[in-house]
């Protein structure tokens, strides 16, 4: 309630208060709600290309699993371990930052960050492999079988979907280093922790999108053999 | 001129700070963070779209005079009516109402100093100001020929104009309309002033509160759909390309699912409009508030379920068809409220006829019309017969020219002593909002007629038996032009010369008429404390019956 703010007294306004609220808790109010709004547009963005994958892999069955067996699943299940891994890394780091533990903070966010870097990393030789193997879509696809062009499909939401995904974790690795440099100049305490606390929605939210994409794109085709 | 006094009157000597001269110089207009400067910023912005579109409807216009294709080619016809199309849709409409008057009343009216997310704000005008910078350099270098619904795969695979650019631009606009939205639906949750509940709020909040849904859940569909339209484009994939396998029709839906919400971003916000100028120039409680605010949420998530109602003739099943005619239907049943709503607030009401007034009464006469031919195309029979006819530009002009810039136009008078601390000339301005709505009436009620007769949209030339109602419309046209640049006169001119205005001209209710005008940079001098209902036109001492 709007009410419960204006008790503030005006004289003590803390350093990190903006001045277009009346308390502290409102600003930090205001920011979770922003960004879970936020996350709620991302949803719908992410969501154009799952209606795109879901009609096109009900028409075109076979040659998604075909498109699918194609996927290096060791290196798929490693990225998702280790995305895994980050959320908790994330989460520890929001902990301490609530603890106003500096230096356990630092520590988290350094392998939150490691942990998206080596995301990136399995994720370019998978790249690398597809394009290798002229699995990149376009005038230069090449595949042996009957599904040639369901398979051209699937790689091309494959192709689209990973590629935006990882853009959002490049997104995501700059906002966590900026986060780094901030708790390394010690902006943040116990009271004033809201941006890590908010970058941890979106970096859970990323994850989850991984989550989708993992058996959507890695495991479709693996029961036919 | 009875305006009512709700502050104690300012003593004339002191020279206040307001939000216009506490700082001067560029940088204080480019760097600032005042939700008032950036809206003043887009109106700058919107303005000059605004003109850039209506150029092209002029030569539109021109090339119709006359049945035969004589003054362009086909083609460059095709990137008339394209531009147009997207500078007036993605440039002028939708940022129009939310992203000026919006940004400059809803954190007074919440009692705020600002919205939520200042910088974002600003952030949200240079994303603006990009993507339409991509949008020109596409129309300087020549064009682009889709229209502004990019069906596919004409974008995709033919089309040799610049596409790309174009996209991009509205790609990036969008983003500037999701920043928008998020920035309003969190600064109404969570800085509203003490006191002021959700049915305390002006029904210009509430509508909105529900454009903002639209903005953030429509806009990233459409900016999806478009970065696949790009993809496919340039790297000559297959998202809806027959020959690859993909579906035109997954295309169409994609778009329309945003770009029918879009219609509502256009037209809620116009709504909102209205419902603050009725009860002002009627001196009275408006009858049925809370159904005037559900009904904005209404439009806002019915609007989200009709967009099918675009493809009937596109190769959807009947059945489908069938639903999203019926769900087009209930869309009437909020506007209606509306419609009725606003009457009956008036009647019995003391009316003045100020330009405000003269304008939303030219908007509720011009968006019933426009409401009404939208059955006749949301009923699957009739649609076969008038579809891609000039009955459906004639229907959505009625509805985003007889509505929204009338709404638009309307919102600028009623605020903008507010904005500017002057008064603008009233009898002016009561004589274009006369020549704008009799310039909008004679340029496209003809084309309702015409596109009944049988003329389709998105050709240069036509039959000879078509033109004299052509004619009609061409002439409108101009004189509806004239009736677009008087406002942009006399409002600059107003600036420098206009009286003072005073806090309350109109002896309005709501919180942004309680602080001075121009407003001080912080809106208000002490957070405002509401303890009355909205709107509380009666005199004291008098029984109200709250319709």
């Amino acid at each position: 309630m709007a009410d419960a703010h204006g008790a503030a007294a005006p004289h003590a306004l803390p350093a990190d208060l903006q001045h277009q609220f009346e308390s502290l808790d409102q600003q930090q109010d205001a920011a979770s709600f922003g960004m879970w709004v936020f996350i709620v547009t991302e949803i719908l963005f992410f969501g154009g290309l799952f209606l795109a994958y879901t009609i096109y892999r009900w028409q075109f069955g076979a040659g998604f699993a075909r498109g699918s067996v194609e996927m290096d699943i060791v290196a798929g299940t490693a990225n998702t371990a280790i995305l895994i891994g980050s959320s908790l890394t994330m989460a520890m780091a929001v902990h301490s930052a609530a603890k106003g533990k500096r230096r356990a903070l630092l520590l988290f966010l350094a392998l939150t960050i490691a942990l998206g870097g080596a995301f990136l990393g399995v994720k370019a030789i998978e790249y690398t492999d597809h394009i290798r193997h002229h699995l990149l879509p376009g005038p230069g696809f090449r595949h042996a079988g009957p599904d040639a062009r369901a398979v051209e499909m699937y790689f091309t939401l494959y192709f689209t979907m990973t590629g935006l995904h990882a853009l959002h974790m490049i997104v995501g690795i700059g906002i966590l280093s900026t986060l780094f440099v901030m708790a390394w100049r010690g902006r943040f305490t116990a009271e004033y922790h809201n941006p890590v606390e908010i970058s941890g929605l979106y970096w859970h939210f990323v994850d989850i999108v991984w989550i989708f994409l993992f058996p959507l794109l890695y495991l479709i085709g693996r029961h036919a053999r | 001129m009875s305006a009512a006094e709700y502050l104690p009157p300012v003593e004339p000597e002191e020279p206040r700070d307001n939000y216009l001269n506490v700082a001067y110089g560029v940088r204080s207009w480019l760097l600032t963070r005042d939700h008032k400067r950036i809206a003043l910023l887009y109106l700058a912005s919107v303005t000059f779209f605004f003109f850039i579109g209506g150029l092209f409807a002029l030569l539109i216009r021109l090339e119709l005079l006359t049945p035969a294709g004589d003054m362009v080619q086909a083609e460059t016809y095709n990137k008339f009516f394209t531009i147009h199309g997207i500078v007036m849709v993605f440039f002028f409409l939708i940022p129009s109402i939310p992203a000026v008057l919006g940004n400059f009343l809803i954190p007074m009216m919440i009692g705020a100093k600002d919205l939520a997310f200042p910088r974002l704000n600003l952030l949200s005008w240079y994303i603006y100001m990009l993507g339409g910078l991509f949008t020109i350099w596409a129309i300087v270098h020549g064009g682009v020929d889709t229209g502004w619904t990019f069906y596919t795969p004409y974008s995709t695979l033919s089309s040799n104009s610049h596409v790309i650019p174009a996209a991009l631009g509205i790609f990036i606009t969008g983003f500037s309309s999701i920043l928008t939205g998020l920035n309003f639906i969190v600064s109404i949750h969570k800085m509203r002033a003490p006191g002021l509940t959700w049915f305390r709020l002006p029904l210009f909040v509430w509508a909105l509160y529900a454009t903002s849904l639209i903005f953030v859940l429509g806009t990233p569909v459409i900016a999806i759909t478009i970065l696949m339209v790009a993809v496919e484009r340039t790297l000559h994939v297959g998202f809806f390309d027959p020959a690859l396998g993909g579906d035109p029709v997954l295309f169409q839906h994609l778009f329309w699912f945003y770009s029918h919400p879009a219609v509502y971003i256009m037209i809620l916000p116009a709504m909102g409009v209205i419902s603050e100028i009725v009860p002002t120039f009627s001196r009275k409680h408006p009858f049925g508030y809370r159904f005037i605010a559900y009904a904005s949420v209404a439009i806002a998530v019915l609007g989200f379920l009709v967009w099918g109602h675009h493809m009937f003739v596109s190769g959807q099943s009947v059945y489908a068809g069938l639903v999203f005619s019926v769900l087009s239907f209930l869309v009437a049943i909020p506007s209606a409220i509306k419609v009725f709503n606003w009457t009956a607030t008036m009647h019995g009401g003391s009316i003045s006829w100020k330009a405000p007034m003269l304008y939303a009464m030219g908007f509720i006469g011009l968006f019933t019309v426009g409401g009404l031919t939208g059955l006749f195309l949301a009923s699957l029979g009739v649609d076969v017969h008038v579809h891609d006819t000039y009955f459906v530009i004639a229907h959505f002009h009625y509805i985003m020219v007889g509505g929204a810039v009338m709404g638009y136009l309307g919102g600028i008078h009623y605020w903008w002593p507010k904005i500017s601390g002057k008064l603008y000339p009233e009898v002016l301005a009561r004589f274009a909002a006369i020549i704008v709505f009799i310039g909008f009436n004679l340029t496209f009620f003809p084309q309702f007629i015409l596109g009944y007769l049988g003329m389709p949209r998105r050709y240069h030339s036509y039959p000879e038996e078509f033109q004299v109602l052509n004619v009609f419309s061409t002439a409108g046209a101009s004189i509806l032009g004239v009736g677009y640049l008087l406002p942009l006169v006399y409002l600059a001119w107003s600036m420098r010369y206009g009286r003072n205005s005073g806090a309350n001209p109109w002896g309005a209710t709501g919180l942004e008429w309680k602080t001075t005008s121009p407003p001080p940079p912080e809106n208000f001098e002490v957070t405002p404390v509401v303890d009355e209902e909205p709107y509380s036109y009666s005199a004291p001492g008098e029984v109200r019956v709250v319709g």
